[in-house]
Parts: structure tokens; sequence; C-alpha cells
């Protein structure tokens, strides 16, 4: 028995109560119908479907060309990091796709949020490698000037970037301009709580942003089966009332095609969108990860199968939208970038260790001008030494 | 400590086999699931990866998915479960894959971890152990070398415990796992992989947290250390040792709870201390060292108590780092600055 359970006083009569509100206050029906932000089960397909011969051919040569570019770049960067001229490289190889559409929706002022693993996508903005790859070569922590490119520095730390993208859309959108944002997570990112943070902000605030999920199968090892126990990612969009979209990730048309309409939805005031799409890693993880530890050979054969690269090149044949000249340009192009790689990052880097005090606040502080003082005279007194 | 202050790792064992501090880690998290059935291991990586670093290899095919779990992305949600099931009674034991990717559960550590012993009165301990790799020094990019030990050793609730040795590794693990309080342990990471004789069959006894530990003796100053900065000051003190400095270090191992009897032992003896820590110096533990060391020993201090610690600025990119990293010259340099003219 609990002081709730004792008996009324006999005496006293019940005063009358008011009517409870409605469940939610000022409205009856919930404000959104769920069904139509639902994604559609199966991923939007564009290549070897009808609709692929309604899409412009120049464009889709072009992402060809960026396909065959963004993956030889995925090669000659991993290539770079075995020579030891980058620290680490997170390689997108396998998700060309989502990396060059991503940029290819883009106009110029619109803004990308990139994650760690999207330097391609960084590059398909118009970046230079060298300045791209800084973090990942270990000069400088972001090589590129944010504002120039609207592209922000790689977000190392999991879907901390994604709630930026929404407060960035909000404020283009206080000042009138039709800017959006299109921010860049992995399927693991989706787990961490500023990935939810981000889409309910986006939601109740009606911010132009479009969420990419790149679900690639693993958050280094740990399966998606493991990472989340819903039908889908995008269907985590519904439960903000946010439309959510699900595409072939190595389907560089489709992708294509699903990001420019969430672009235009984004931009033209109906809110976010939240695109999931299907890819794979084929790579490990980074050069450093041992990926046989939890994934199969057969696995990774039956992704090559469903490569971007190669889906794309076939259907421009098929479709008699590429020929071996062209196909020969692009291999050309993706070799020059290869070169000129390996030539800029086969040279030293110019280092200032003095630098390191230079942008840590506006002004240093009194205290940062002492210590700095105290590394130019330990350098001077190695010059001497040499 | 109690006990007095000696060279500490004393004589290898006869033909004890060779160990990184990875295996004994590794071997800690073992034999707590070994010896326990209430201690569960749980992060992002740790089961069929066996972690990034390779901490957790083999536990989750020797003990199970539930022993050793794989869980989503999502450092609140790993830490909030943790306390949830210590709640029930449970013993966890997570992983924090690096140091700044710990930020997202600092509010599950802060609000709840540290403080639920004192909100229920005593009724709710929350034993769980926190483990975080931590330090620079490994060529890492942005956001994998943080420093981080100065947020936690300031929230008052958490033992806060940092090996530098494989042995400590070991010993220090299985008494954080063992504590009915939180404790968090930061792993220097740059000392993973290295060797030392050590027996996973026999290892030592586990000691009680606390106790700070004197790797060097030496009679004309103290190097304050701990985690990563061990072996830099050894060499450090070895380099003192050609320039005619008798130069002890002291390793504390524990930095919550402080053991301010054996470093004021110490301190007392020589009258010259140096702290040295990878962390940036401003507010950093050093500053706590050298006030604690000043209000209890001033008297026997020859030289203010000075420290040499990272800058303090963001860490820096990997080809920058060594000019951050505390070493052997700003050392040395520092140990001529100890008032040594009359
Ligand atoms: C907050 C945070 N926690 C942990 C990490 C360490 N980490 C780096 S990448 C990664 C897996 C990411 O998986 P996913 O989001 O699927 O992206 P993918 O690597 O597949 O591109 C992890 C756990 C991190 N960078 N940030
Ligand atoms: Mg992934």
């Amino acid at each position: 028995m609990t002081v709730l359970d004792q008996q009324p006083d006999a005496a006293g009569p019940g005063r009358p109560h008011p009517a409870p509100p409605p469940w939610h206050p000022g409205a009856q029906a919930p404000r959104t119908d769920p069904a139509p932000l639902l994604p559609d089960p199966a991923p939007v397909r564009a290549l070897g479907t009808p609709a692929a011969s309604s899409l412009d051919p120049e464009l889709l040569r072009g992402l060809y060309r960026r396909l065959v570019a963004g993956r030889r770049y995925n090669q000659q960067a991993t290539t770079l990091t075995k020579q030891g001229r980058l620290a680490v490289y997170p390689a997108s190889t396998g998700q060309e796709a989502c990396e060059v559409a991503a940029a290819a929706v883009l106009r110029e002022d619109d803004w990308l949020f990139p994650s760690y693993r999207d330097t391609l996508a960084v590059v398909s903005r118009g970046v230079d490698p060298l300045e791209a790859l800084t973090l990942l070569r270990g000069d400088a922590h972001s090589g590129w000037d944010p504002v120039r490119w609207r592209t922000a520095p790689l977000s190392t730390p999991l879907a901390t970037q994604l709630p930026h993208a929404v407060g960035l859309a909000h404020a283009a959108r206080l000042r009138g301009d039709d800017v959006v944002a299109l921010a860049m997570v992995g399927d693991g990112g989706t787990s961490e709580g500023d990935f939810h943070e981000a889409l309910n902000f986006a939601a109740v605030l009606n911010a132009p942003v479009v969420f990419l999920v790149q679900n690639n199968g693993y958050a280094i090892s740990v399966p998606l089966a493991k990472q989340s126990a819903a039908p889908s990612l995008a269907h985590k969009a519904v439960g903000y009332g946010v439309p959510g979209r699900l595409v072939d990730g190595n389907d560089a048309a489709a992708v294509h095609t699903v990001l420019a309409e969430a672009v235009e939805h984004a931009r033209s005031g109906r809110g976010p969108v939240l695109v999931e799409a299907v890819t794979y890693r084929l790579d490990p993880h980074t050069n450093a990860d041992d990926a046989g530890r939890y994934r199969g050979d057969d696995e990774v054969a039956a992704w090559r199968a469903h490569d971007p690269v190669a889906l794309m090149e076939r259907h421009l044949r098929d479709a008699g939208l590429l020929d071996d000249e062209a196909v020969r340009q692009a291999a050309d192009a993706a070799e020059e970038l290869a070169a000129r790689m390996r030539e800029e990052f086969h040279a030293e880097p110019k280092l200032d260790p003095m630098s390191l005090f230079a942008h840590v606040y506006a002004e240093p502080t009194p205290q940062l001008r002492e210590q700095a003082d105290q590394l130019a005279a330990e350098l001077d007194a190695e010059a001497v030494a040499r | 400590m109690t006990t007095a202050p000696t060279a500490a790792g004393t004589a290898p064992a006869p033909a004890a086999p060779a160990a990184t501090m990875a295996q004994a880690f590794n071997t800690a998290l073992r034999h707590a699931l070994r010896d326990d059935p209430s201690v569960h291991v749980l992060g992002e990586d740790v089961g069929t990866l066996g972690g990034v670093f390779r901490i957790t290899d083999g536990l989750a095919a020797e003990f199970g998915d539930d022993r050793c779990t794989d869980t989503p992305l999502a450092e609140a949600g790993i830490l909030g479960t943790a306390v949830g099931m210590a709640m029930y009674g449970l013993r966890p034991v997570v992983e924090m894959q690096f140091d700044a990717f710990a930020y997202p559960a600092f509010e599950q550590l802060v609000s709840h971890v540290a403080k639920m012993r004192n909100r229920t009165a005593g009724r709710m301990p929350l034993p769980i152990t926190i483990r975080i790799p931590y330090g620079g020094g490994i060529g890492g990019v942005e956001h994998h070398s943080d420093s981080s030990e100065a947020y936690y050793v300031h929230t008052p609730g958490l033992h806060v415990v940092t090996p530098a040795t494989v042995g400590d590794a070991y010993g220090l693990l299985r008494a954080a796992i063992a504590s009915d309080d939180p404790v968090v342990v930061l792993e220097p990471k740059r000392l993973y992989w290295s060797k030392a004789a050590w027996n996973p069959e026999a290892p030592a006894a586990v000691e009680p947290l606390g106790r700070a530990v004197l790797r060097r003796p030496g009679t004309s100053a103290v190097l304050i250390t701990y985690g990563p900065s061990l072996p830099v000051c050894l060499e450090a003190a070895e380099a003192a040792a050609a320039e005619g400095w008798d130069v002890g270090v002291l390793d504390l191992r524990s930095l919550v709870p402080f053991d301010d009897a054996t470093v004021c032992e110490v301190v007392r003896g020589v009258g010259r201390a140096v702290v040295v820590h990878e962390a940036s110096g401003f507010a950093g533990v050093g500053a706590e060292i050298a006030a604690r060391v000043t209000e209890r020993c001033f008297h026997h201090l020859e030289a203010p108590v000075l420290r040499v610690t990272g800058f303090d600025i963001p860490y820096p990119p990997p080809m920058l780092e060594r000019h951050h990293l505390p070493g052997v010259d700003r050392i040395l340099d520092a140990l001529a600055r100890l008032q040594w003219e009359d």
C-alpha cells in the first residue's frame, strides 16, 4: 500500500475537474501525414531503366568522366599513402558515384559539409587535391578556404558537421538567400545524437538542407545490422517529419537525380530531405585497417560486380552515348590528374613551426607570445647546431 | 605510496616472456571477464575486430558477444547504457575509440557517472571502467592525439589512472575494473607497442589505485610525470646524468587519487622538481602538482617547481607535432633553470 492507495476522505465531494486538453494542443490530427515521407522500399535506380533515356547525355558523360577521374584519385591517394606521402587515407573506392554526384548537384553558392572520407567530393567541388588532402597528408588541419569553396572543413568527429549544415542553411534562409547545404555522413554516423538533433532542427526550422547518408555497409568493422534495426536508414527521416529517399548509391545517374530533386525541394522552401545511398566501400576502412577480420572476399567480389564506374561505362556504351575515343579521353584525363598528384605530393610540404601559434586566437594571448618566443629560440638553437 | 620509494620494475623474472602494453591490457580484460561474470566489455569495434588497437582482441570469440559487444556508433549511448547496466549490478568496461571521440559521452560522464554515488547518498555506486587511448606522438591526424586528462581529473567522483609500463597496464586496469567507483583509464596509445619482460601467465598482484612509484632514483632533482611522458623523462634523466645531474623520475600512475605522500617524500629528499606532461600547460595537471608540492614542501624547495608541457594550442598536425611535444631538450632546459648557482 502506497500513499496513493489511501481511501478518499468520505466527507468531501469531488470538485469538478476541467475537461482534459486535446492530446496535442491545437491539432487533432498529426501535423504531417507520414505516408508521403516514407521511402520507397526499393532504391531508386536510373541506369538500365527507361528513365535513363530521359537523362541529359552530356550530364551522363560528365558524370562518367568524373567517376573515372575519381577512381584514379582514390588509387593514387592510396599509393601515396603506401609511399609514406600521406599519413592515412580513407578511400572512397566504390563510393565514387555518391562523391561526384554530391558535388555535381550543387550551385557555386551552395554549401558542402563533407565527412572525413569525402575528399573526393571536395575535389569534385573544385578544390585542388593538394589542398583537399592536407589533413591526411599531415601538414595542416584544413587546406582550403572554406568560404571561397563554400565547403566546410572535413569533419572527423562523426556527424558533428550535420548541425552546422542546418545552422548555415537556416542562416541563409534568414538572410533571404536561396542557398542549400548538403551534408554527408556514413551509416555509422547516423547512430550519433548529432545526426538526430540535426534532422529535428532542420525539420522544425524548415532549413534547406539535404542529408546524404552513404550507407557503405560498415562502420569500420561494424556491419549495418549491428548499427541499426530500422527497415532502412532513410526511414529515420520519417519520425522527424522529413521525407526519406532510398537510392542505389553505385548508380551515379540515380544518385544525381535523387539529390538534384532533394536540392530543388530544399531550395524551394519545402524543407530538408534525407537521402540514403546504398553503396559499398571496396577498400579497407583506411590503409591501417585489416578488413579480412570482418568481411569475406565473396562479399567484396559481389560488390565489385556492381562497380559504379564500370556500371556507368556499360550503360553509356549500350545507349550509344560513349565510344572508345571518349573512354580513352576520360582515362587520359584521369592519368593526368594522377601524375599531377604524384608530382605535388612527392615534393616536401612547406612547414612553418611558428604557424602553430598563428591562428589559435585572433590575437595571440600574452602566454602564447611567450611560448612562441620559446619555440623560436629552440629553432634558432637547432639551426645553429646544424 | 606507503613503502619506501625504490626503483620499480626491479629485476625481470628470469626468462620471463616479453609482452607489449597492448597485450597486457588485453590480458587484464581477459582475466577480468574470466574471474567475474558481471564484467562486460562494450564499445565501437571491440567485438569482431578486437578494437582498432586490438586491445579487445579475441574476447568476443572467447566469451561471446554478450560479454564483449560491438555497439552502435554513439559514445553517449555507450556510456549511458553502461550506467544502466551498472545500476542493475553489472560491471561494464567501455572503450572510447580515441581521446577526442570520448567527448560526446562527456555529459554522461560528468552528470551521471561521476555523481551517482553522491546523488544517491552512496546507495548506487557505479563500478564502470572507461578506457580511453590518449595522447600524441603517433602521427595521428586531427582529433586523434588529445591529452584530455585535465577534464577528467577536474570532475569530482572520477578516479583517473594512466599506466606507463607493461606491468602497470595489467595491474591498473584490473584494479580499475575491481573498483566500485568509476575509473577513467587513460591508455598512452604511443606506448601500446612498447615491450617489456612480463609474463601474462603470472601477472603481478593487483595494487590499490593511488600509488606513485619511483622509476629512477636521483639525488639532484626529480621529474614528476605519468603515462606517455615517462619514457621521455627516463631518457632525459639519462642525458642529465651525462651533464652531472643525478635526476630521479617519479611515475604518478594515478592522478586521482593523488599520492601526495610519495610525491612529497621524494621532493623533500631532493629539493628540486620538474613536472612533465604532454597536455597543454595552462590549468593542466602539472599546475595542480606544482601547487600541491609548493604548499606541502615549500621549505624543502631549492627552486620553484617548473613545468614542461605541450603548448597552449590545439594539437598540431602530425608533421609539426614534434615541436609541440615535450622532449629531452626542453626537460634539460628546465633542469638547468632550477637555481643551481649556490
Ligand atoms: C565521434 C566519433 N566516434 C568515433 C570515431 C572513430 N571512427 C572513425 S570512422 C568510424 C566509422 C565510421 O563509419 P561510417 O559512419 O559508416 O562511415 P564510413 O567510415 O563507412 O565512411 C569511426 C568509429 C569518430 N571519428 N568520431
Ligand atoms: Mg559506413
